[in-house]
């Protein structure tokens, strides 16, 4: 069991949802508002991660993290250090290809709510700031949460983009999906399955605790 | 220029719905918004609320000005103190009852929150149910929630967005008697939207009937029953006695019009711009015909009397109505109904002949059809 790859997979999608989240639940919300077109050209262009092969999008965010280009540019300038084969490198990455996995959720969560809750909350003189804190987020939580856990399945799950981007540097960039292949490819079965066996553990576990915390809100809402 | 706080309005919208209408409410007046579906009678109340902004034209109350698109003015909905009570309650699913109607009371310090909104639920007979959810209520109690919440607001305006339509018939009853009564303390403009023409004749002041975006009429039931001023509205409001005719006389001194109506002749009080020998379109409220006893005529017979032939009979409960067959240049037939009762002793059944009077001040004339 590579533990140090098992870390750094924890840290990446532990670090990829704290960010990401935020970004994303003011994405959807800010969507829902839109007139229906264009809501639906940007909502197209937030899945294309989800689309791509894996290894292209990996190969896109490679070339624009370099220090030729804009992005890695900029990170160069800011912390002198490059951003692609790094543990930040990665992050940046990672929280781009999981931006569908947030959002979509997400937003779906915030289109449920329905206009004329957004209205009776205009009516009582509420502000858009404490409509969204008091009415909207809890209504849109379960979908929040499910975004959530999504991101951090899949980040923990994620290959091509991982090795695209970050290589392979044990500690640095190694995670856990790169780990189980190099495993396999060393023949250490042993490894690669008992590691396999703890990424399906706590994918089970994350989307068990989803619907469980979900469920009783999704009642409430239909209701 | 209205009394203290009633609200004026006077719109031209382009987008979702046509509409183009100017009206007025007064304070503690109730008018109702009735019409067929997709004639603009919600985007109204959306337009006064503040969810939909008007291509141009005024929304003011009293003195406050809400939207005036000639001085560029569109006040925030949260800012116009609307009272609304949306088709589907809209109530917060997560927060409680007493929470729904508290999160509406503003600017007050928090305890009198608190007992204001106990008040408010008080006041929709609510007592002692505030900590429930919206999902442990019934239509009925939520409807209340929708209503205390409205009011908590302290609006200036009540908006009622068909209130009624979630509920069965008992409750709905039950609900239009409870707003009846809130009424009496309410000083503000109320106004309802609703498709059912007989909840707007109970409840309103006065009824506007929407079609296409305009406001065809505007009037106190009783009028627009009596003197609707086109086929649409007459159709509205239930009139199936709708007759094309020429007028024969006019005599504005003895207060006296005759229409030539097939073989028939009908005298109805004078009605202005009508000259002898015009086409006109009129009607009759079906209460505004009286079927003759059979075999035994009465003083009532003298009457605008019409003869003809029972086409069609039919039995609703304690009701019966009842198609004739006419001499009317169209073929259209004359509709009129009877106690059930009165209908089995005189036996009327299809193919009976039968006379009945049409009362002259029931009759109107709603245009001239010459081109």
């Amino acid at each position: 069991m590579d533990w140090s790859a098992f870390n750094l997979s924890l840290q990446l999608a532990l670090y990829t949802v704290l960010l990401l989240l935020p970004l994303a639940v003011l994405t959807a919300r800010w969507l829902v508002t839109l007139p229906p077109r264009r809501k639906a050209i940007i909502e197209a262009l937030l899945t294309i991660p989800l689309i791509l092969p894996p290894t292209v999008m990996g190969f896109f965010l490679l070339v624009s993290m370099n220090d030729a280009h804009a992005i890695g540019r900029i990170w160069r300038s800011l912390f002198d250090e490059s951003l692609v084969f790094s543990f930040e490198g990665l992050l940046v990455a990672s929280i781009i290809v999981n931006i569908p996995f947030a959002v979509q959720p997400a937003l779906r969560a915030f289109e449920g709510i329905g206009n004329d809750m957004r209205e009776a909350a205009a009516t009582c003189g509420m502000s858009q700031w404490r409509s969204f804190r008091r009415i909207e987020f809890p209504l849109a939580w379960p979908g929040i949460l499910t975004g959530a856990v999504l991101s951090f399945a899949h980040t923990l799950g994620e290959f091509g983009v991982v090795l695209m981007v970050g290589g392979n540097i044990p500690g640095e960039t190694r995670t856990i999906s790169i780990a189980i292949y190099d495993q396999v490819q060393s023949f250490d079965n042993a490894s690669a399955a008992l590691m396999s066996g703890v990424l399906l553990a706590i994918s089970v576990l994350a989307i068990s605790i989803t619907f469980l915390l979900t469920r009783k809100t999704l009642i409430r809402i239909r209701a | 220029m209205t009394d203290r706080k009633g609200v004026e309005v006077a719109i031209r919208l382009d987008d979702p719905v046509v509409l183009n209408v100017e009206f007025e409410v007064r304070t503690s007046e109730l008018v109702a918004l009735v019409g067929p579906s997709g004639g603009g009678k919600s985007t109204i109340l959306r337009v006064i609320a503040g969810f939909a902004k008007p291509t141009e034209g005024k929304i003011s109350i009293g003195a406050q000005s809400w939207f005036d698109s000639q001085q560029n003015l569109f006040v925030q909905p949260r800012h116009r103190r609307v009272g609304m009570v949306f088709q589907s309650y809209a109530l917060f699913p997560h927060l409680s009852a007493f929470e729904n109607v508290l999160e509406a009371i503003t600017d007050r310090p928090a305890a009198d929150r608190i007992e204001l909104a106990n008040e408010y639920l008080a006041r929709v007979n609510l007592k002692g149910l505030g900590e429930r959810l919206p999902e442990q209520m019934s239509g009925g109690q939520r409807q209340r929630v929708a209503v205390a919440r409205a009011l908590a607001r302290e609006p200036h305006v009540l908006l009622l967005d068909e209130p009624f339509s979630a509920v069965d018939k008992v409750t709905r009853i039950r609900l239009q008697r409870e707003l009846v009564d809130l009424r009496s303390d309410l000083s503000i403009p109320i106004i309802l939207v609703t498709h059912d023409i007989e909840e707007a004749a109970r409840l309103a002041d006065r009824i506007a009937v929407l079609h296409e975006g305009r406001i065809l009429q505007m009037a106190s039931h009783e009028k627009l029953s009596k003197a609707p001023v086109n086929i649409d509205v007459a159709r509205l409001v239930g009139i199936r006695n709708i007759f094309n005719s020429q007028v024969a006389t006019i005599d504005s001194e003895q207060d006296r019009l005759e229409l030539r109506w097939g073989s028939s002749s009908l005298e109805m009080p004078f009605q202005d711009g009508y000259t002898p020998g015009q086409a006109v379109t009129w009607c009759v409220p079906s209460d505004g015909i009286v079927v003759h006893r059979r075999n035994r005529p009465s003083r009532g017979e003298h009457e605008n009397p019409v003869f003809g032939i029972v086409n069609e009979v039919f039995h609703f409960g304690q009701t019966t109505e009842l198609t004739i067959e006419v001499d009317d240049p169209d073929a259209h037939p004359l509709h009129c109904s009877v106690p059930t009762h009165v209908a089995e002793r005189n036996e009327i059944d299809v193919g009976a002949d039968l006379g009945v009077s049409i009362k002259a001040d029931m009759i109107h004339i709603m245009g001239s059809t010459d081109a």
